[in-house]
């Protein structure tokens, strides 16, 4: 049981289920061999026969999509369906070339399923109702002024995936979590790009509002494309609904879309004008049946997930805000991991803990400051972490030349394997050895008699030529700045 | 009429270079011409014809085989999307609709070397069984002007019995090959379903849509399935062909059990067609045939099942005529709505709304339960009924309609009446079973023809059993 008080607006417990459409990354589209990426595409030039509606064109599944709607299954804490099948939708519009949209309502390919968020420190568990596969429509464009409206069809047929949640959200904080719960995990089962410029997620928010035990009337804000513009849905919804109920008026069942610009929702249609869709078992796609073969390669194909990620990382005694900050980072550049170097670490926590410090306070700020720095491989990267820990152990380095070498080793234009060597060089070691660079100076003074000699009538850039010469001998681990302060030094002493 | 060589014999000669295929191409044209008052024909597809035929006749002047159908024209009815004119489907809203695809079957036919000269009148959309329901014309019966030839691949059958190409493909729904074969008098095959890809073929109802061939003879329907079936990456309901193929056909029938249907026969067939079976299963018998009385009772239920099925599949497969991409638009219209209703009012003929607005209803919320999900259920047990038949017998047999070739206008305005002409044709679809119509008789100057059932995927059984009675005749 909730402990409803807590969520109370005026008395009135909110209500609210998600719907989520992901569009899934595959290549092609989800029933035609024309490519899934219209990002770049000119209008109409990612269209087959199919794509079109053609008369005489059947739909072909892509396998593709079926591992993709899987993953997600296993990422829902569910499982793909053995049997599932596609029925059609029907409505009318331009955008909908084969004036029936093709879905999954009768058999899903998932049934079930829960998302764990946590709100105000407090876990909760977010009941997943269904995830089923579907075909995009097309985009249509209304220029006002204009007596024609646009059609491009190159986003029809795209794949998504319909993820569907119970009725278990209460407040805008938890909606706001649960849509970022979602957008996480759909990214790190790496089944959708997952980007909210383009759409590649949208969420329908269901609010209510309801005194008793019954559930009041939901209004339906269709189209959200960002976390905040959820949160603002629900805010916006609780209060609109209970002010009306307040008013004595009555909640209409409607849909409703939402102004960025205004932050507030607006009515587009009412029940009235809802359609009778028509579903029944698409003729043209045989029933779909997963092997246990399939399922089982799907399960074992899964990383690791974020609520794993967790687990492992607050063992190391990461603090939350830590750990959300590594997770939302990792995936925010696809080029670049982190939790692949921290995953080397798993069974050192002492490490650990120091190198996801490192991340999150240098490597991670970093990179959102110089996004086009040069990326090294995880493992080099790995080892280079391993070899600033011995360097910070051993005492040779100091926190603040932490800090130095590793924007070093990040920004340095080749990769830099022996990371000592390179401190030393760089002058970041705490305990350069002042005795032995000592001996070196002296016989390379005693080599070079001519240069000392320069040096002291006034020709003072000659001291680089030594310099290089103590480099050389001490094959490049001298500090070359001290180097310089010794030979200097001893030239006036002699 | 003409009496066209073997297409086996045709191909043979084009091969060899006896024969043309520049002139079996302009003899099938000037043929059309010569019989357009038959109203066969909506289409001639004569110039990529004429250069497909010239591209032929050169490479085998190169030397080169040209395939199993070198130069041998056919008809394809309307609903094939074909290049080099347009598919109409007989329907004012397809008019004017260049495809930009060709259907898979046209593609393997042509494949062979075959060309497509022209495009057969038919029901629109293949709504029918008589051909009265083409927006554009009503094709008569090769037999007697004042009948129908049958539908819906009303002008393909035509085209066969009058001699225009050597052979026609069709499509059958739920007797649309079989039905107007037994009324104009020729070989009508309906395959096992999926044995043939439905890609480009405008979609009646996707689950019992069937291609097939419409031949003069039965060896020439088996080179024809050989050609066309198999798996089609553009349809994934196809099924693959018998490893054997269709060609060689074992047509002993001694031993081999025939079914004759109960409910086939029932007071409602005429006398002549039943006398004319009586002497064919008597010949069988003679054969070797072991001929047993089978009932299947669901049989009756059939045809209802069908016609809320086949609506429920027609109002959706037809959505995409709407006015906003191909065919017929209404250009009047103020907004989008008017442009919906106005370009499917205009552009769609009685029957194709017949059919949009029973299947809209039987498919609507509230309905769908006591007639869609109902009739699958029946169709289940049509399915398992026919199953099990077949576990005791080789073969179905049974009249192809209730009548011989009907009068045109005769039931044209009473559509229950026509659907009843689909009573025997049904099943077969429904259960997605290979039949097949063999014509076996003469009578009141009309063919009178039986249809044979196998079990699903014996579709080469049922051609051996079909070449024997084609024997007995």
């Amino acid at each position: 049981m909730i402990n409803k008080n807590k969520y109370l607006y005026k008395g009135y417990l909110p209500t609210i289920g998600i719907e989520c459409h992901v569009q899934l990354k595959t290549k092609t589209k989800l029933f035609s061999g024309i490519d899934n990426d219209a990002r770049d595409a000119k209008p109409n030039t990612l269209v087959s026969h199919i794509c079109f509606g053609l008369p005489g064109s059947l739909p072909v599944l892509n396998e593709e999509a079926l591992v993709l709607g899987s993953k997600a299954g296993f990422a829902l804490n569910s499982r793909p369906q053995r049997n599932s099948h596609f029925d059609r939708k029907h409505y009318f519009y331009p955008d909908l070339p084969k004036g029936y949209q093709i879905t999954q309502f009768e058999a899903p390919i998932v049934l079930g399923g829960s998302v764990k968020i946590v709100v105000n420190d407090e876990d909760l568990v977010i009941g997943i109702t269904r995830a089923h596969l579907e075909e995009d429509a097309g985009k249509s464009t209304h220029d006002v002024g204009k007596d024609y409206s646009l059609v491009d069809l190159n986003r029809a047929g795209t794949p998504l995936l319909e993820i569907v949640s119970e009725p278990d959200i209460h407040s805008s904080a938890e909606a706001k979590a649960y849509a970022r719960e979602l957008h996480l995990l759909m990214q790190y089962a790496d089944v959708s790009e997952a980007n909210l410029y383009y759409g590649n997620m949208r969420f329908d928010v269901n609010v209510s509002v309801s005194k008793d035990d019954n559930l009041g009337t939901r209004s339906e804000t269709k189209n959200l494309n960002s976390f905040k513009s959820v949160e603002k849905t629900v805010d916006y919804e609780i209060k609109r609904q209970v002010d009306l109920l307040e008013k004595g008026q009555a909640i209409v069942q409607e849909t409703r879309g939402f102004d960025d610009s205004k932050q507030r929702t607006f009515s587009q249609r009412t029940k009235e004008d809802a359609h009778d869709y028509r579903y029944f078992p698409e003729p043209d796609i045989p029933p779909i049946v997963l092997s246990d073969e399939f399922i089982d390669s799907i399960k074992l194909s899964m990383p690791i997930m974020p609520d794993a990620w967790r687990a492992s990382l607050s063992t190391a005694k990461l603090d939350s805000a830590q750990i959300e900050l590594l997770l939302e980072s990792e995936i925010e550049n696809p080029s670049v991991s982190y939790l692949s170097v921290i995953n080397q670490f798993l069974d050192k926590p002492e490490e650990l803990k120091k190198i996801a410090n490192w991340i999150i306070n240098i490597e991670i700020p970093l990179r959102k400051e110089k996004p086009s720095l040069t990326l090294y491989d995880d493992s080099v990267r790995s080892k280079q972490y391993i070899e600033v820990f011995k360097l910070l152990n051993s005492g040779d380095l100091s926190s603040n030349g932490t800090q130095e070498l590793i924007t070093y080793l990040l920004t340095s234009e080749e990769e830099i394997i022996d990371v000592s060597v390179f401190a030393n060089k760089k002058g970041l070691t705490q305990n350069s050895n002042k005795d032995e660079l000592g001996d070196i100076v002296s016989k390379i003074l005693a080599d070079n008699p001519k240069a000392v000699d320069d040096i002291k009538s006034g020709e003072d850039k000659v001291i680089g030529f030594l310099v290089g010469q103590v480099m050389k001998a001490s094959k490049g681990s001298a500090n070359p700045g001290l180097a310089q302060k010794i030979i200097r030094d001893q030239i006036n002493s002699l | 009429m003409k009496t066209w060589d073997n297409i086996v014999k045709i191909s043979r000669s084009v091969n060899d270079g006896k024969l043309s295929a520049v002139d079996l191409v302009n003899e099938s044209l000037s043929l059309i011409d010569a019989s357009h008052d038959y109203n066969a024909i909506i289409s001639t597809i004569k110039k990529r014809a004429l250069e497909r035929a010239k591209i032929i006749d050169n490479a085998v002047k190169s030397g080169k085989n040209m395939g199993r159908l070198a130069g041998v024209p056919f008809i394809a009815k309307d609903n094939f999307l074909t290049f080099g004119g347009e598919t109409t489907a007989a329907s004012n809203i397809l008019k004017g609709f260049n495809a930009p695809y060709q259907s898979s079957a046209i593609e393997k036919l042509e494949s062979e070397g075959a060309i497509c000269v022209a495009k057969a009148n038919l029901d629109a959309f293949a709504h029918g069984a008589s051909t009265e329901n083409s927006d554009f014309m009503i094709t008569k019966n090769p037999h007697d002007k004042d009948r129908v030839p049958g539908g819906s691949s009303g002008g393909s059958a035509a085209s066969v019995v009058l001699g225009l190409a050597p052979f026609s493909i069709g499509t059958d729904t739920g007797g649309s090959i079989r039905q107007p074969a037994a009324f104009s008098g020729c070989i009508g095959l309906k395959p096992t379903y999926g044995l043939i890809s439905r890609s480009g073929v405008v979609a009646m109802a996707s689950s019992t849509d069937c291609i097939g061939p419409m031949t003069r003879t039965v060896g020439e329907a088996s080179l024809l399935l050989d050609i066309m079936s198999g798996r089609d990456s553009l349809d994934s309901t196809t099924i693959d062909k018998d490893s054997l193929g269709y060609i060689t056909l074992d047509s002993d029938i001694k031993g081999k059990k025939i079914g004759l249907v109960k409910e086939y026969f029932d007071e409602s067939l005429s006398p002549d067609i039943k006398a004319s079976i009586d002497d064919m299963v008597n010949k069988l018998k003679t054969a070797g045939a072991e001929i047993i009385d089978i009932s299947l009772p669901i049989l009756p239920s059939a045809l209802a099942v069908y016609y809320i099925l086949c609506p429920a599949e027609v109002s959706s497969n037809l959505s995409r005529y709407d006015g906003q991409r191909f065919g017929y638009s209404y250009k009047a219209a103020n907004d989008l709505n008017e442009s919906y209703s106005e370009s499917r009012a205009l552009g769609f003929g009685k029957e194709a709304k017949r059919r949009i607005i029973i299947g809209t209803y039987v498919l609507s919320s509230g309905y769908y339960d006591a007639y869609y999900k109902k009739a699958q259920l029946v169709r289940t047990k049509i399915v398992n009924d026919f199953h099990k038949a077949f576990k005791s017998v080789d073969f179905l047999l049974g009249p192809v309609a209730p009548t011989q070739a009907f009068k045109i206008g005769e039931k044209s305005n009473d559509p229950l009446a026509m659907y009843l002409s689909d009573v025997l044709t049904v099943a077969p679809n429904l259960a997605g079973i290979p039949a097949i119509t063999i014509p076996i008789d003469i009578k009141n100057n009309l063919p009178v023809a039986i249809q044979l059932m196998a079990a699903q995927k014996n579709d080469r059984k049922l051609l051996g059993a079909a070449k024997k009675i084609e024997e007995l005749v």
